[in-house]
């Protein structure tokens, strides 16, 4: 059957020129009329495509575009403070003496640190919503409860952790016995790690939907527990897909701003455990770039934008290379 | 393929004119350019940026100058440094500064430039201390040594020293700090690095400074809110916020050694000292004898001579007029909104700044 379909669709241009010949014989004006439209179908197709082009590609000239300006921008902060920039410990405008090394640490052991906490509650926002009950009430009202995480403006999320999840933070290390803060590392990490939930529990749950019922069917007639239909069939099967939506997760906290800056107790000074006071780039830039009063110290701000930038990037990479080692096996 | 050889050409040509376009812009920043380019145009329309700490006060004058004279000021509180960079790229009409232009902001702009103190604001020491009724006293000493780290228990000698009869707890003093860039902070670190030589040659004074230690909160509202979730936190505020949000804070001794309550009359006070011709001086660590030395005048940055752009004299003399209503009229609102009006002293300098304002090399004002 398929194959005659192959066939019909290729003798198609033949049939049409036929059928050209054929209205030539009619008449001149119905005639013109027929060439008239199909040229114009054809450039409607044309321009359709080339719309398509030059939209697709005008996202890549704005990326560029952006890097540009990024480093464009920090030429000056770079030819003063060289690539010290990136491990100097010491951030003191008043000397215009700049180091990113506490901001870039505070950035990725927040993000890391959130992503390690919300894993287990997206994988199993992910699986419950998936496997267990993708249909009725309850799944619908989870679905948008989490969907509704994602929705909520940051500077809540902030203002919550900083009136409610502190207060409980700073019992639990006064518990523990570590300096009794509140603000932290830890309090933003455990913000974050809410916020990036919905992130990886929704790309995880239709992952999971995706998975053929044959497969599963096949795992439940040979035997197989549920616990194991989880373990050995949908895991391997959505794993590209779930670790895609973790890399969606970290890419959200790495650039969280407003949330992180209201608690993580905003200082340069580099932090001694997960307990520590810190900052991240991006809280940083937001605090100091309206009063940076002098040319260098804003384009020291507009490099850790920069740095910022390439930390995304270059973590996206890995990213995508560890989907494509997964797939492969 | 011609298609595609033709777009990857103009996507090359985009991508050049954005850059060629991120250079012509680097000059001065782009700090706060949705600030719309119109410095000109209506008459009856002023443009001014910069400092939010006097955004209330100049919402509040603007909308009363308004109901008199019809004029429409534009301000928008995008913070001092941000105003004066408007001012440099001659975006605004006026710009509003917590600091006086230090060298580099002063030679970036195209012309010399007059400030006018319009109003005087104060920074107070703030604590949280549960169970302590009295109003703690502070010396700058002391003071600079608790932001410094160097004394870090509420129940240290140096402070019960000054504070004899008040029972000091043994918690740990917290820090807090303002993590964004502020006039507030440069007004503290300006008077930390008048008193104390350790500070001076250590954080230093400017808008951010490297902290030594302490949390960093967004704001006064940051601050405020971990000095009061942190039993044993000390931070510095605003005066009018502190009052607002009825906040204990410290009485300061000030150079004439006397201890002094940061309140409205005191700021004004800091005022009344010998204020140089071109108005530029910090009241921080004031001689008067019952000014409260955490003091700071604010003010308005325009060029001295107003013919610059397509700015016709209606307009400037509108401006000018405005300026002068501020200074004598306007003053009026400070008091209730917790600003400190201008001292006598600050009033007369800022009348003979107004004098000096041309336009086309004729002075504005008769």
């Amino acid at each position: 059957m398929e194959a005659q379909k192959d066939t019909n669709l290729a003798t198609r241009p033949e049939e049409t020129s036929g059928r050209v010949v054929s209205i030539k014989k009619q008449g001149t004006v119905s005639n013109t009329k027929r060439i008239d439209r199909s040229f114009r179908q054809i450039r409607a197709e044309n321009v359709f495509r080339r719309t398509l082009v030059i939209v697709a590609l005008s996202m890549v000239v704005l990326v560029l575009g952006i890097m540009l300006t990024l480093i464009w921008q920090s030429t000056l902060s770079i030819r003063s403070s060289g690539v010290g920039y990136l491990w100097g410990k010491v951030w003191d405008p008043v000397r215009d003496i700049y180091g990113a090394y506490p901001y870039i640490l505070g950035t990725l052991l927040t993000s890391f640190l959130a992503l390690v906490i919300s894993i287990p509650f997206s994988f199993a926002v992910g699986v419950f919503l998936g496997e267990y009950y993708p249909k009725g009430w309850m799944s619908d009202l989870l679905k948008n409860t989490v969907e509704l995480i994602a929705a909520v403006p940051s500077v809540i999320y902030g203002f919550w952790a900083l009136a409610v999840l502190v207060p409980i933070v700073r019992d639990f290390e006064t518990k523990i016995g570590v300096e009794p803060v509140g603000l932290g590392i830890f309090s933003s990490s455990l913000i974050l790690a809410v916020m990036v939930i919905p992130y990886a529990a929704s790309l995880g749950r239709s992952m999971i939907q995706m998975v053929p019922a044959n497969l599963k069917e096949a795992a439940y007639s040979l035997g197989a527990t549920r616990w194991e239909v989880i373990r050995f069939v949908i895991f391997p099967y959505t794993r590209s897909g779930l670790f895609a939506g973790i890399l969606l997760s970290l890419g959200r906290a790495l650039g969280e701003t407003m949330a992180v800056t209201m608690v993580i107790g905003n200082t340069s000074l580099i932090p001694k455990n997960i307990f520590s006071p810190g900052n991240t780039m991006a809280s940083v830039i937001a605090n100091e770039f309206t009063e940076a009063d002098h040319p260098v110290y804003l384009s020291a701000l507009i490099e850790l934008g920069l740095v910022l930038f390439l930390v995304t990037v270059v973590i996206n990479m890995i990213g995508k290379k560890m989907i494509s080692r997964f797939t492969n096996d | 393929m011609k298609i595609l050889k033709c777009i990857a050409f103009s996507a090359l040509a985009i991508s050049g004119s954005m850059f060629m376009a991120s250079c012509g812009g680097s000059g001065n920043g782009s700090n706060g350019d949705n600030v719309s380019n119109a410095a000109s145009g209506d008459n009856n329309n002023i443009l001014g940026a910069g400092s939010t700490f006097d955004n209330p006060l100049f919402s509040k004058m603007f909308s009363e100058y308004n109901k008199i004279n019809g004029l429409k000021v534009n301000y928008q509180s995008i913070g001092s440094g941000g105003g004066i960079q408007q001012l440099t790229a001659k975006t605004v009409d006026f710009g509003a500064s917590d600091a006086p232009l230090n060298g580099k902001q002063d030679s970036a702009l195209s012309g010399p430039a007059i400030h006018i103190p319009v109003t005087a604001g104060a920074v107070v020491v703030t604590y949280n201390l549960p169970g302590i009724k009295d109003t703690l006293l502070m010396t700058p000493d002391v003071l600079a040594k608790i932001f410094l780290g160097k004394i870090t228990k509420w129940n240290d000698p140096a402070i019960q020293a000054i504070n004899q009869g008040v029972k000091l707890p043994a918690t740990g003093i917290v820090v807090s700090h303002r993590s964004d860039g502020s006039g507030t902070t440069n007004i503290f670190t300006t008077y930390l690095t008048k008193v104390n030589k350790d500070w001076e040659a250590g954080p230093g004074k400017g808008s951010s400074v490297n902290w030594p230690v302490g949390l960093g909160g967004k704001g006064n509202e940051g601050v405020a809110g971990s000095v009061k979730q942190t039993p044993g936190g000390i931070g510095y505020v605003e005066l009018a916020y502190a009052i607002q949000n009825a906040m204990s804070f410290a009485k300061m001794q000030n150079k004439a050694g006397k201890f002094i309550t940061p309140n409205i009359a005191s700021v004004t006070a800091a005022a009344n000292i010998e204020i140089p011709a071109d108005a530029k001086v910090s009241l921080t660590n004031t001689e008067a004898a019952d000014g409260y030395p955490i003091s700071g005048l604010s003010w308005v940055i325009i060029y001295k001579e107003q013919k610059y752009g397509d700015r016709n004299s209606d307009k400037v003399t509108k401006m000018v007029k405005l300026l002068q209503w501020m200074v004598h009229e306007g003053q009026q609102y400070s008091a209730p909104l917790n600003y400190a009006p201008l001292s006598e002293k600050a009033v007369s300098i800022a009348d003979a700044q107004l004098k000096s304002i041309t336009f086309d090399g004729k002075p504005v004002l008769q």
